[in-house]
């Protein structure tokens, strides 16, 4: 019998970008690949003709270093292209340009609610084509389409520190805020340009792991990881060890199935790509990457809790996307200047489900400047207000009750004061007659 | 019209003496006549004769080689014109894009006549590797005419061209020009695009010309070098008007003699040539001192490796999903190489192998980065004996490499080379190779032009009749 030792959760993640740049990784064709005709964004390059010859593309270097720094990464002085050789028939050269031991960007980290993530490397590499199984003239045909054949890939790849599915699906989130806010890649999980592989196992001296692919929803990557977690465990418990392997998610049955069995590691032969000379990269230039880095999400969700006092989950929500965090900033402060809070316009922009409009940031205000003085006939609200104006002037309560009537009306401009004269005056009185002369 | 150099073929176009139709008509008629035993084409263009016959211009500054027929070796990508790489697997292959090279010849007005013989994707030293058979020595037809690009010098050397153009990893512009009794010209790795021409050893690859004469080549190499948008090894140092820096004066060459690169199963005439050599440089001036280098027999496992695994990489793209044909159809040599290439990446022995290698090859480029402070240019014969019998290379899974020895350590260093006629063996030619640093392509062209003023190794000719 095996004793089973302490058990830990210990999960990695891969990401997979592609990078929104004009053209593709390492040719001329135009890199927005989806839903264009097969084979009608293709060249000698990114078909892997014979004597075609790999240029790297500047952009993407640069937007990879970008997205290593805002994931607090050290950037390599020295950085190459590899060569990583493995047959598959979208793969035109029989071998993807890719980087092995120098990657662009390395030791980052992004952190949850869960604890920091540490972060391996960002690096880049080419996507590849794409096969679509059909029949042709009633022939079950496999049909190769280069489109997405070289186009620009980030791959962020973070060390086994993961605990659990929801901070899985909470780094994976951030992580596409943080792209999206860059803005060099659109993430977008149906169209294939942000796709998600979790490396899941019950602790590194155990000697497997398991792969699951295919996971093209945070929600799945929680519920996988999940899956993986007990599935993994009651084999363990039995004394099996799960096999290395890679699986997919099924979304139907939520469960996680068997694709491909890893008994040893591939050998993809690395060695440099001799087609692209090294990288080198100063300290000023990367100091120049770094003025283009925009305030990201944590930034914003700091300033709004910080400078603005707006509740942590509202700032959260106002932080995700980076136009409407810049239009709540905005908003925020011209709001102030009409003495409006800032919370008060997070209410309304997140109850509301504003869309951020610059332009209608005044006609926003009116509107919510005009709600909040209407006067309010809440009456837990009124309740509320009336029992601290109570309890702050007892004076007049007893000179109410000694009889002079008048008295009340300086309990209801405390209210007004305190409901920075959104209660309903008449209202007010009402009720705190009615208090009174309760007591 | 009997062996026009590119530039008397030039004058001759200029005075109107004849047409680039008369030329190109001249060589499709020798071609038709002399190749069949020969073998130095592979494809002839069909549209070089119509081609020529719209051409109602003399070459002038923006087409210097206006008309021109020029051979191509069948590693280069030429657009709409068969391109096998000597292999069966591209027997059909047409591609749809020219190489650089190719195109810069184009762009200049030359016409290409057609696509020469070679070893299998540029694997051998003898042409008979090539899927097509070899090409036979036009100054003795039982002998090899070298490799790789045997039938670009053999073309060049027979008089079925003006001049070709090659490519060389180690040896095969040098090799097979030193055997056929041409001048071939390896330039500085990165001088010369490698785009459009189908990878052999993708860190080595140097497209060069082959050519009747030191000017030619010198014409040549300004118009195919330089920085290419498409390769991104290219260097962007400015290209120099090599023809007009060959009538410069310049100050007294230092040349270093290898005495170590006569090696001690040399042949003993083919080591006299050499000497002498050292005595016509001396005679025009040049300060000639022997050195002795890094042992160049170290530099076969080094360029053995390293090449092999660009190798295995690099033909992985011909897995049998495109370009009509299987794996089956490489030959015994791809295979051996192909094989051998995997080994030395895989996990376990790069370490031992492809990495050592890269560290030997750093040794090789330190030793001549030494000698170069104290030299302009180094001087060692190009092969170690004429070109022996057709068959030599039968069991011999080295060939290559042991005949390139002398080529292999400026190769991995990627230092520019000229080999230029220098004598004969047996009836047989050999050639002397100048050496120089990374991109002082002008002043080897200039030793070499120096070189051949002096001698008179280049009026020989062979004698096709008795082929």
């Amino acid at each position: 019998m095996k004793v089973i030792k302490k058990l830990n959760p210990t999960i990695g993640m891969e990401t997979h970008v592609e990078l929104r740049t004009k053209s593709k990784m390492f040719c001329g064709c135009p890199a927005d690949h989806f839903g264009k005709p097969p084979n009608t964004q293709t060249c000698p390059v990114c078909l892997g003709l014979p004597g075609a010859l790999p240029v790297p593309n500047k952009k993407a270097v640069e937007w990879t270093i970008i997205l290593g720094l805002a994931l607090n990464c050290k950037i390599n002085k020295v950085s190459k292209f590899d060569r990583k050789h493995y047959f598959y028939p979208d793969l035109p050269k029989g071998y993807q340009i890719s980087q092995y031991d120098e990657p662009l960007c390395s030791e980052g980290y992004l952190d949850t609610k869960e604890g920091r993530i540490r972060i391996t490397r960002v690096h880049l590499e080419e996507d590849t084509g794409k096969l679509q199984h059909r029949k042709v003239d009633g022939k079950n045909v496999t049909l190769i389409d280069f489109n997405r054949s070289g186009v620009a890939l980030v791959e962020i790849v973070t060390e086994p520190d993961i605990k659990t599915g929801t901070q899985a699906k909470e780094y994976t989130q951030k992580l596409q805020n943080i792209i999206r806010y860059l803005e060099i890649s659109d993430c977008d999980m149906e169209k294939g340009s942000m796709r998600l592989e979790a490396n899941i196992s019950w602790g590194l001296d155990l000697g497997y792991k398991v792969e699951v692919k295919n996971l093209n929803s945070f929600r799945f990557v929680d519920k996988a990881i999940n899956y993986e977690l007990e599935r993994q465990k009651r084999l363990i418990i039995k004394g099996i060890t799960p096999k290395q392997e890679t699986r997919g998610w099924n979304e139907t049955e939520n469960k996680t199935y068997s694709q491909r069995i890893k008994e040893v590691a591939s050998d993809y032969r690395y060695f440099p790509e001799p087609d692209i000379p090294p990288m080198k990269f100063s300290t000023p230039y990367i100091k120049s990457l770094k003025s283009y880095i925009p305030l990201l999400p944590d930034d914003y969700l700091k300033i709004f809790v910080n400078n603005y006092k707006i509740r942590k989950d509202y700032a959260e929500i106002l932080s995700v996307r980076k136009n409407v965090a810049k239009f709540s900033e905005i908003i925020f402060e011209k709001g102030k200047k009409i003495n409006l809070s800032p919370q008060l316009i997070a209410n309304y922009l997140i109850n509301q489900k504003i869309i951020p409009d610059e332009e209608k940031i005044s006609d926003l205000l009116t509107k919510i400047s005009r709600i909040n003085n209407k006067n309010t006939d809440d009456i837990n609200l009124l309740n509320e207000w009336a029992d601290a104006a109570i309890n702050k002037l007892p004076d007049a309560v007893k000179d109410y009750k000694k009889g002079r009537k008048n008295a009340v009306f300086a309990l209801v401009g405390l209210v007004m004061n305190i409901s920075k004269g959104k209660a309903n005056p008449r209202k007010v009185k009402e009720i705190i007659e009615a208090k009174i002369d309760k007591v | 019209m009997n062996n026009l150099t590119i530039k008397n073929a030039r004058k001759l176009f200029v005075d109107k003496k004849i047409s680039s139709h008369d030329l190109v008509k001249y060589y499709l008629e020798r071609i038709d006549k002399y190749d069949n035993k020969l073998n130095s084409y592979l494809t002839v263009n069909e549209k070089a004769l119509e081609k020529s016959r719209n051409i109602c211009k003399p070459p002038d500054k923006n087409k210097p080689l206006l008309g021109i027929p020029i051979a191509i070796k069948d590693i280069f990508l030429s657009k709409k014109l068969r391109t096998t790489a000597a292999s069966k697997l591209l027997d059909d292959y047409v591609p749809m894009y020219s190489a650089t090279v190719v195109e810069r010849l184009e762009n200049a007005g030359a016409i290409i006549l057609g696509k020469t013989n070679l070893d299998a994707w540029c694997h051998g030293s003898s042409t008979e590797t090539s899927d097509y058979g070899p090409t036979l020595n036009p100054w003795n037809s039982r002998h090899l005419s070298g490799g790789s690009s045997g039938g670009s010098a053999a073309a060049v050397s027979a008089d079925l061209c003006t001049a070709a153009i090659g490519t060389e990893t180690a040896g095969s512009v040098r090799g097979p020009a030193a055997w056929c009794g041409v001048v071939g010209f390896k330039p500085t790795y990165g001088r010369v695009s490698r785009y459009g021409v189908i990878a052999m050893g993708s860190s080595l690859d140097s497209p060069g010309p082959i050519t009747k004469s030191v000017e030619d080549a010198s014409l040549l190499l300004r118009i195919i070098a330089g920085k290419d948008e498409y390769d991104a090894t290219t260097s962007d140092i400015s290209v120099d008007n090599y023809l007009n820096e060959l009538k410069k004066k310049r100050k007294n060459l230092r040349i270093a003699f290898a005495k170590n690169y006569l090696l001690k199963n040399m042949d003993d005439r083919a080591k006299k040539a050499i000497i002498d050599t050292t005595k016509v440089f001396k005679k025009i001036g040049a300060e000639v001192r022997e050195i002795i280098t890094l042992d160049p027999r170290y530099a076969i496992g080094v360029y053995t490796i390293i090449q092999r695994s660009e190798v295995s990489s690099n033909l992985s793209r011909f897995d049998g999903i495109r370009f009509g044909k299987d794996r089956n159809y490489f030959g015994q040599e791809a295979k051996r190489r192909i094989m051998l290439g995997t080994f030395t990446l895989s996990s376990g022995y790069q370490d031992k192998y492809y990495k050592k290698a890269q560290k030997v090859r750093t040794l090789f480029i330190n030793d001549f980065k030494r000698i170069f402070e104290n030299f302009d240019l180094i001087i060692t014969p190009t092969m170690p004996g004429p070109a022996p019998k057709i068959g030599a290379t039968k069991n011999q899974a080295m060939f290559g490499e042991m005949a390139d020895i002398l080529s292999e350590a400026p190769s991995i260093a990627g230092l520019p080379s000229i080999s230029v006629p220098c004598g004969f063996v047996d009836g047989l030619p050999i050639g002397l190779s100048i050496i120089g640093p990374q991109f002082s392509e002008k002043v080897i062209l200039k030793a070499a032009y120096l070189y051949e003023r002096f001698t008179d190794w280049k009026n020989f000719k062979p004698n096709l009749e008795n082929l």
